[in-house]
């Protein structure tokens, strides 16, 4: 057997599924983002037709899309720099060499981002019920009037970044702690010696040795961020007030409860380029900030 | 000195029962009896516990059917994603071919579409052969996946090529280099990538939604979510149901810790 045909025997079935049930669908998705398909058109192909940017148009002129788009970046503007904040403190106190039994800390820390999120999120309705959940009950003992976190229109989404948080920051944490490992410990001696505090060793030592770990984290977090579906269809079904509904779960409806597949399919393209641009921002910004 | 020492301790401690408490308090309330949750102090271990939830669970919604559906879709999921990544992601790392360099670069480029997109004609496609509603369309999507490939390919750098060159220069075919040689080299990155497929299609909600509307062949994500909608004043049986979903993919994990970190750390420096 030649090398050069054994090697793309070697990744031709892998090739070949994902052409079959990923690049051909994709494609198709823009083709259909270009017609009126339907349940009509799902029953019988030939009620097809092609509407040009029809789809397009219409998205634009529907309140529950805009809705949608501004609970979407609401959840990606707040929730991507809360969660890495969050992964950041727990990794600078694994990272701690006072730190003792780390290795369990940082497996119970872990633990939430294995868990199933369907059952986390059915679990967090109830920790966040007004009246028996135990988050209004730690709240009270704080003083704090209780809150109906997912029955109150600006309260449901903050809600979701909350467990969004808990059980997603582990993941970064992890990327960002082997980083941290990785910085060199003469510099923070050198630092140390220049009588720099802990404060100033963080800012000056340890957040730019990060800086490409963490633009590289907060790139796929944001990517993360913007596919937000299961939360909201387990925790408030897009509710109250259709706060929580978020691009996918426009896309999820349009297309798996009204069948307008079609229509559907242009949400999913809107959300590909609205993430392609915030990644590609997101790069520009960084390299501009490398070269400042 | 000492007074920092604790406090990173304590900090630690504080966030670790914080990050836990929501886990811990699942499955206390699925041994509390029917309604117990939800008397005012609300309680935070039960009076006496009882398996009571565990047992309406699996006799009356017959949840087991949901159990083994899961367990069967996330190991079959498992064993197709090695059968199509290995030989792949190690072609890629050891095999020369022409275009084999562009190609890869392709794979990688497509990484920025979101999944979801290819989500409406992946359903007509599977309508029109009969696979909705069927494991098999449950299944489509696990496949072959571009990050599979790239963490095996990433792991089959390090084979060094002698070794491969001796072999050959005995006469050995690729497919024969590739079961005796290259495949034990590459168990650590086999159990990685078997754990993380397991882990993520047992986990894996929309699709499983999407595809599988017949509660006979629900997973029990999809199970979960449509019990919770009908049984909403029944906290303890929905912990009960939700311990059932997490426990499974929470031992595991703690058992094969390592290989599912070391491929979380090889995923991210893709960026």
């Amino acid at each position: 057997m030649k090398r050069s045909a054994a090697g793309w025997l070697f990744v031709a079935p892998a090739l070949v599924a994902i052409a079959v049930f990923f690049v051909v669908p994709v494609v198709g998705a823009l083709a259909m983002s270009f017609t009126d398909f339907d349940i009509y058109a799902l029953a019988d192909l030939r009620n097809l037709r092609f509407v040009g940017i029809d789809n397009y148009v219409r998205l634009v002129r529907t309140p529950l899309f805009w809705q949608a788009l501004s609970n979407t970046l609401y959840f990606v503007v707040l929730g991507v720099p809360l969660s890495i904040l969050v992964s950041l403190g727990a990794a600078l106190l694994l990272d701690s060499r006072f730190a003792r039994f780390k290795a369990f800390y940082r497996t119970a820390l872990f633990a939430p981002v294995v868990t199933t999120v369907v059952a986390v999120a059915v679990v967090w309705r109830y920790l966040l019920q007004p009246r028996y959940g135990l988050l209004n009950h730690a709240l009270a003992a704080l003083g704090v009037d209780p809150i109906d976190w997912l029955g109150d229109p600006p309260w449901a989404m903050p809600a979701i970044i909350l467990l969004a948080v808990w059980k997603n920051f582990g993941y970064n944490m992890i990327i960002l702690l082997a980083a941290l490992q990785t910085v060199p410990a003469e510099l923070y001696e050198a630092a140390r010696i220049d009588g720099a505090n802990a404060w100033r060793r963080l800012r000056d030592v340890t957040l730019p040795a990060l800086a490409p770990v963490l633009l590289m984290v907060s790139i796929l977090t944001m990517a993360g961020h913007f596919q937000l579906f299961a939360e909201p269809y387990v925790m408030t079904q897009g509710g109250p007030a259709q706060r929580t509904v978020t691009v996918l779960y426009l896309m999820y409806d349009e297309g798996f409860k009204w069948w307008n597949l079609g229509s559907a399919s242009a949400v999913a393209f809107v959300l590909f380029a609205l993430m392609f641009a915030v990644t590609l921002m997101q790069l520009r910004l960084a390299r501009n900030a490398e070269s400042a | 000195m000492n007074r920092r020492a604790v406090a990173v301790n304590a900090a630690l401690a504080a966030f670790a029962a914080l990050t836990l408490a929501p886990l811990a308090w699942m499955a206390s309330a699925s041994l509390m009896a029917p309604g117990e949750a939800s008397v005012l102090p609300p309680p935070l271990l039960p009076r006496s516990p009882t398996l009571a939830n565990y047992g309406e669970l699996f006799a009356t919604a017959g949840i087991g059917r949901q159990v083994a559906n899961s367990a069967f879709v996330a190991a079959s999921a498992t064993g197709l994603s090695l059968l199509f990544n290995l030989g792949a992601g190690y072609a890629f790392a050891k095999l020369r071919f022409a275009g084999r360099d562009a190609t890869f670069r392709t794979l990688l480029g497509a990484l920025v579409v979101p999944g979801q997109v290819a989500m409406m004609p992946l359903f007509l496609m599977l309508k029109q052969v009969g696979l909705v509603n069927t494991y098999a369309g449950a299944l489509v999507p696990w496949l072959a996946s571009v990050f599979g490939i790239f963490l095996v390919r990433q792991y089959a750098l390090s084979i060094p090529d002698e070794l491969l060159e001796a072999a050959r220069i005995d006469g050995a075919g690729e497919l024969r280099i590739f079961t005796t040689i290259v495949l034990p080299l590459l168990k650590p990155i086999v159990v990685t990538l078997a754990v993380l497929t397991f882990l993520g299609a047992w986990n894996d909600f929309m699709w499983p939604l999407i595809v599988l509307t017949d509660r006979e062949l629900q997973t029990l994500p999809v199970a979960l979510a449509g019990l919770s909608r009908e049984h909403v004043q029944d906290t303890e049986l929905m912990m009960a149901g939700s311990v059932v979903t997490v426990l499974p993919v929470l031992v595991l994990f703690l058992v094969l810790q390592r290989y599912y970190l070391r491929g979380l750390l090889m995923g991210s420096v893709k960026g």
